[in-house]
């Protein structure tokens, strides 16, 4: 560890003339291929909307008062807070929370049993994690789909050795869709924990251990707090992504209720034709994920001091 | 050796590349909707590289094109309600009379069509009609109702799949309820919006472009689906049937239509010409299984097509209507209730 930042520095320290020029090329891009997008994003959401999709250079604030306020069918009613959108947007998190609990339960064990392998079969199992996401996401998601029909291969095989009576219907549930989510999320949960559990020194556990720790209090108290910042890293890996998904709850899950992706589908490419609306709905989902990147951020200074 | 052929193949397609296309035609088209087959013989023929891209729905292909796509294709193939949108938003380009050397083979009725008056800016593609095909496994009852999808029986709850069409389901519902499309009257609005929230209880999901597939591999046991489709869903080896509804059922057609600021102009005019040609236009028909509009397709058509159940509305069955269009204000209605819908 020392000896890495110390080249680090060292690396630096030759090339920090030229710092500025050698980030430029980064600059660049993410301020045109970000900023640029989001700015646009931003300001046409404050745009009055064009009746079948196109928006209409005039300020308005009737996106937003579209997500908050209800007026009824007929738009003449006293406003009242609108549910609707909301609970979208509670689903929608509560649907990548469930996949995220589910990525730490498989991706802890999972990394921690890579994490403990001799170094030369550790590549191995890297590569077999990463393995399947060399192959599409939306064909990884039919098959996921096509697995787990109601007379699909998984059914077939329970009903088979008897472990079940009836097909077990998973397709068009929200279990589904999590598993959906799960299994297309799993590897950035696995590498970054990997990452975290890799430096920790494992002499701590048998010191532990020989001080009468029991394996739970370990876990708890030696291991957990020094993969810590692997297991944030990853569970943000995979909640951002999931809470604006929209493949696996379209395949999945039978896009019966919208999630926050669909819905904004909806509005740029769907029946609604709503931009300023489906570009408010994206900055609020923006201003979402950066509220829990800075606990992110926060959490970590705090680690380090 | 292999690898000698291999090369001289490849020397022979760099050689036929070389040779390729005066000129490009790019297509703007549903999905699934022409065989592989007939493009390449257009592209042969007239020496043209065709690209085609593909869209799922009416409102995505007119919020692409309005997103900035339009002059980077050609022609587009909108159904009816959608090309009289596209007409009031300027984006079609006139066919000058005389254009289409092929024009006359359009069948009388798909001449003078409301939301073309006189084939101005299009050609007949496709027409069908939009219902519903149940599992005959699943339910032996009478399925000549809408109540199949808004008040399903007990074993068809929950195994319903609906096309993700604002238009059609709201067209459907309609029919349902016995009230007038774009309806601005209140209680009639009232009561759609209540229909659609208590049949959503027991629909599984929304999908067009799954709509044959939910079917074949008996994901659900009723689904709203296109004649054609669902004919192709039944040659798929599904135990289904298509219902034309006492209440009625939606008719609509599909147009070839000719883009303003089309990149390549006159190929756009000779395809168009080439689907006019009762040979081509049956390729069309045998493959998407519809019906087309054109005057002498009848003997090229396959035989099983003239008598399928799904082409030949049940005697006594409700009228085929096309979905409307709305004004602004009552869209926005409808809108708001397709949201409610979905959320």
């Amino acid at each position: 560890m020392a000896a890495g930042t110390g080249s680090g520095s060292t690396v630096s320290a030759i090339f920090s003339p030229v710092r500025f020029w050698l980030l430029l090329p980064s600059w660049v891009v993410i301020g045109f291929f970000l900023l640029v997008p989001v700015l646009l994003m931003l300001t046409y959401s404050f745009l009055t909307k064009e009746f079948r999709g196109g928006v209409i250079w005039e300020f308005s604030l009737a996106s937003y008062d579209q997500f908050l306020f209800d007026r009824g069918l007929f738009g003449d009613e006293a406003p009242v807070i609108k549910w609707t959108y909301i609970n979208i947007f509670i689903r929608s998190i509560l649907q990548a929370f469930g996949a995220t609990i589910f990525c730490l339960l498989i991706g802890f064990p999972t990394a921690y049993f890579i994490a403990t392998r001799p170094i030369q079969s550790r590549t191995i199992w890297l590569f077999l994690i990463t393995v399947p996401y060399w192959v599409n996401l939306l064909i990884r998601t039919v098959s996921m789909k096509f697995l787990i029909r109601d007379s699909g291969p998984l059914n077939e095989l329970l009903l088979y050795i008897g472990l079940i009576d009836a097909p077990l219907h998973v397709i068009n549930t929200n279990f589904a869709v999590q598993l959906g989510l799960f299994y297309s999320y799993l590897p950035f949960m696995v590498l970054p924990i990997y990452a975290s559990v890799e430096r920790y020194n494992f002499t701590f556990s048998e010191v532990a251990s020989d001080l009468y720790a029991s394996k739970v209090t370990i876990l708890w108290e030696v291991i957990l707090p020094v993969v810590k910042p692997g297991i944030i890293a990853g569970s943000i890996l995979v909640f951002v992504p999931s809470l604006g998904a929209f493949l696996a709850p379209d395949l999945l899950g039978g896009a019966k209720t919208f999630m926050i992706g669909s819905l904004i589908e909806d509005q740029f490419k769907g029946n609604a034709g709503n931009w300023p609306f489906g570009a408010a709905a994206s900055m609020i989902l923006l201003s979402l994920v950066l509220v829990v990147l800075m606990f992110y951020v926060r959490a970590q200074n705090k680690d380090q001091t | 050796m292999i690898m000698k052929t291999f090369f001289s193949a490849a020397t022979l397609a760099l050689i036929a590349n070389s040779a390729v296309a005066e000129g490009k035609l790019s297509v703007y088209h549903w999905f699934e909707y022409i065989p592989a087959e007939l493009v390449e013989k257009f592209s042969t023929k007239y020496d043209v590289d065709v690209t085609v891209d593909t869209f799922d729905s009416n409102e995505s292909m007119l919020a692409s094109l309005k997103a900035g796509t339009m002059g980077s294709y050609d022609v587009a193939v909108p159904g009816d309600y959608m090309v009289e949108i596209m007409v009031g938003l300027g984006l079609l380009d006139t066919i000058a009379a005389g254009e289409l050397t092929n024009i006359n083979n359009i069948e009388e009725q798909w001449l003078n069509v409301p939301f073309d008056m006189g084939r101005k800016h299009s050609i007949p593609y496709q027409w069908g009609s939009t219902s519903f095909s149940v599992n005959r496994d699943a339910y032996s009852g009478n399925i000549n109702t809408t109540d199949i999808i808004f008040n399903p029986p007990e074993q068809l709850k929950g195994k319903i799949n609906v096309l993700d069409s604002q238009g059609e389901v709201m067209a459907m519902a309609a029919l349902h309820l016995g009230i007038p499309q774009c309806s601005t009257d209140r209680d009639q609005l009232k009561s759609l919006d209540a229909l659609l929230q208590s049949a959503k209880e027991n629909w599984a999901s929304f999908g067009s472009d799954t709509a044959k597939e939910v079917l074949v591999s008996g994901d659900a046991a009723v689904g709203m689906i296109w004649n054609g489709y669902g004919a192709r869903a039944r040659a798929e080896g599904a135990n289904i049937e298509y219902s034309y509804p006492d209440q009625g059922y939606v008719v609509w057609m599909d147009n070839v239509v000719l883009l303003n600021e089309a990149p390549n102009r006159a190929n756009a005019i000779l395809f168009m010409d080439f689907l006019l040609e009762p040979e081509n236009i049956a390729a069309v028909t045998n493959y998407a299984m519809y019906a087309d509009g054109i005057k002498g397709s009848t003997p090229f058509l396959d035989a099983e097509l003239a008598s399928s159940p799904e082409h030949n509305p049940r005697a006594g069955s409700g009228a085929g209507v096309f979905v409307s269009v709305c004004d602004q204000a009552t869209q926005e209605v409808y809108d708001q209730i397709w949201t409610r819908l979905r959320s």
